[in-house]
């Protein structure tokens, strides 16, 4: 199920709800399966009393992880050529997050046609926490 | 330049893919999988970054019979001596960008081969001066085909993060 070039649009946008409340055993389940084991991610007491945080947080990568769901259900599997970001603030236990992928521009490069997207994901507050952009090869 | 070896396997997909809240069957269901335009089990868009489990030097996973920094009996099982790995939680993902050249598929062998990057300093909104380094590395499959290249950014923030107003009631 791919999306088909003359479908989309500029300025078209697709959105989904990628967390509801973020629970402290889905970081724990993230560190596991990345292999991130820093302690500000998993270890409230280290992060609070000696890191200088107010809680611990997700991994910016769990978060990238997770709006690349949203991407992948939308564009399809094997189409993404591109997927970048910068992580713009702290995601938090409790966070609730929304990502949105804008369509920028449709283009053709050797024969193939792909769209250019932005990316951005923001928590219940709508501060973003997330900003970049993707490509994927559509029909 | 350093170089590790990161073997695809289809179990440790199936736990990223749960990790991340996807239930994509495309990510742990041989059967299905094969019905779709992959064809087969792949790994998702941000699975390289996995490959951490495979460095044995990686800095950020306790060793057997190696002081960690992590809380125990004390807030922190070492005193930070400053610099490296993220050690003391210093250490800051900034961005990650990945370029896909083919899929990912479990069973694949992929070779990581990363070179630093070029590094730099700017003056934060809310966390004083900011060190930035990047690395890029290129993973290779079994047949010497490259499958995904990706760069990362870190920053070092000279003191932790401040918070946005709201977010304090959120600790």
């Amino acid at each position: 199920m791919a999306l088909s070039a003359n479908e989309l649009k500029p300025g078209h946008t697709h959105t989904a709800r990628i967390v509801e409340d973020l629970k402290r055993t889905q970081i724990v389940q993230y560190a596991g399966a990345s292999g991130d084991y820093n302690p500000l991610h998993t270890d409230e007491i280290f992060t609070t009393k000696v890191a200088g945080y107010p809680s611990v947080f997700a991994h910016g990568m769990l978060t990238m992880g997770m709006t690349g769901r949203m991407l992948t259900d939308w564009v399809g599997d094997t189409r993404l050529t591109k997927y970048g970001v910068r992580f713009t603030s702290q995601v938090f236990p409790g966070d609730t997050l929304d990502a949105t992928a804008t369509v920028k521009n449709i283009v053709e490069r050797d024969g193939q046609k792909l769209v250019e997207l932005d990316v951005k994901t923001v928590n219940q507050d709508g501060v973003e926490v997330l900003s970049g952009y993707a490509e994927a090869r559509v029909d | 330049m350093a170089t590790k070896t990161f073997p695809i396997e289809a179990g440790h997909i199936m736990m990223f893919a749960r990790s991340i809240g996807d239930p994509n069957p495309v990510y742990y269901d041989a059967e299905a999988a094969k019905k779709t335009e992959a064809g087969g089990v792949i790994a998702p868009p941000t699975f390289v970054q996995a490959s951490a489990q495979f460095d044995p030097d990686y800095g950020l996973r306790p060793k057997i019979g190696q002081p960690w920094f992590g809380s125990g009996k004390n807030p922190t099982g070492v005193q930070r001596t400053g610099g490296g790995g993220g050690g003391g939680g210093g250490g800051l993902h900034a961005e990650q960008h990945y370029e896909y050249h083919r899929p990912l598929r479990a069973g694949d062998v992929l070779t990581a081969t990363t070179t630093p990057g070029k590094t730099w300093e700017k003056q934060g909104r809310r966390g004083g001066t900011l060190l930035f380094s990047e690395s890029v590395t290129e993973y290779r499959n079994q047949n010497g085909e490259l499958v995904v290249t990706a760069r990362s950014v870190g920053v070092r923030p000279s003191k932790p993060v401040e918070q946005q107003p709201k977010k304090e009631e959120n600790a």
